[in-house]
């Protein structure tokens, strides 16, 4: 089976990208395929690369990235939505006259049309939010 | 060449209070370009996404509410409305946005892309999907 | 065709689990997830509904929810079946697609 995954929520805020994570790995250990993970809304805040969660807590977005590089997932982040708040790669700041960026090397910030086309291609379209 | 998938893109929230309406929008939008079999469905607070009057003059919220004029000529035609959300919510279709599209296998006569529908009907709708949107 | 729905927000702070119910089809399953594993638990004003619905639907409950909210087992609804995360993947494979009332 063929997943596309949609997380409509941020890191610690709302429980939804854990239970994607959870979600995703228990797939993958079954042999599924995940076709993408893609961040809309105030999911595109999984992807930024400076968060410090206190030490004894999970670390959610080193958590993705993880299983994203084992598993060669394809981490996509709405431009929209990143450029909405605050989710750059040097792209955009050059684009945008930003001075900083802070994304994640994990994650790809691209357009809608990847949520899409993963829905049309993958089995199964799961929305993790709130 | 793939099938075509009846999409559906759920939704359930007021508009401004939150995000979710306008950016789900945005995705109908961007998804209109990929030939799916696209319909919209508005349960709960996400009919108020069509009340008509929708003014930002006061406010510096823009008022997005004619994209959803704009649908139409997307080619995003089907616009379920659940009668049941309404009534709860003291609304009726005429405090709706008139939303229009021109049938092109019809002379291109202006047609209206609202379909009120009961809560039986939508459960059974929801059934015919392929893909379901949630924001 | 079949739905397996998903409810994630406890029923006493949104309507999502009674969204969930109003629009669900015989035969379709409904996963309580996060805050929604609450619904799952005896004793609370939306048994009745719950119970209703089986009826009809099945009722599953995500165990690592239900354990991290300190929910005993033994005090869920009789009928509801706890599964673990690879019992909502499974879910998902033999219902034809998934509806996440958020």
């Amino acid at each position: 089976m063929k997943y596309a995954i949609q997380i409509n929520e941020g890191p610690y805020q709302h429980q939804a990208t854990d239970t994607a994570y959870h979600f995703a790995k228990a797939a993958l250990e079954k042999g599924h395929e995940i076709s993408r993970v893609f961040l809309y809304h105030d999911g595109v805040n999984n992807s930024t690369r400076i968060t410090t969660p206190p030490q004894d807590d999970r670390h959610i977005v080193n958590r993705w990235a993880e299983l994203a590089e084992k598993h060669n997932l394809d981490m996509v982040v709405c431009v929209a939505a990143a450029q909405r708040r605050g989710i750059v790669d040097d792209g955009e700041a050059q684009r945008n006259g930003k001075d900083a960026t802070n994304i994640h090397p994990a994650f790809r910030i691209s357009g809608l049309g990847q949520l899409i086309e993963a829905a049309v291609e993958s089995d199964r379209l799961m929305v993790f939010g709130d | 060449m793939s099938d075509i998938k009846k999409f559906m893109y759920v939704n359930r929230r007021a508009p401004y209070g939150t995000v979710y309406a306008l950016e789900s929008l945005e995705v109908v939008l961007i998804g209109a370009a990929f030939d799916q079999d696209v319909s919209l469905a508005f349960i709960g607070d996400g009919v108020f996404q069509l009340k008509a009057g929708q003014n930002g003059s006061d406010s510096d919220q823009k008022n997005f509410s004619p994209i959803y004029q704009a649908l139409g000529d997307y080619d995003v035609t089907k616009l379920y409305v659940e009668k049941e959300s309404l009534e709860e919510r003291g609304l009726t279709l005429e405090d709706l946005m008139p939303l229009t599209y021109e049938d092109e296998d019809d002379d291109y006569e202006e047609k209206d892309s609202i379909r009120v529908i009961s809560r039986a009907e939508m459960t059974d709708l929801l059934d015919q999907q392929d893909v379901l949107f949630n924001f | 065709m079949s739905i397996l729905h998903t409810v994630n927000k406890s029923p006493f702070e949104k309507s999502s689990l009674n969204d969930c119910l109003s629009h669900s089809a015989d035969g379709s399953a409904i996963l309580l997830i996060e805050d929604g594993v609450y619904a799952a638990m005896q004793g609370t004003n939306v048994e009745a509904e719950i119970k209703n619905a089986m009826g009809s639907k099945k009722v599953y409950a995500l165990g690592p929810d239900v354990k991290l909210r300190g929910l005993s087992v033994d005090r869920i609804i009789d009928g509801i079946e706890v599964v673990d995360y690879a019992g909502f993947v499974d879910l998902t494979e033999s219902n034809d697609k998934v509806q996440a009332w958020l």
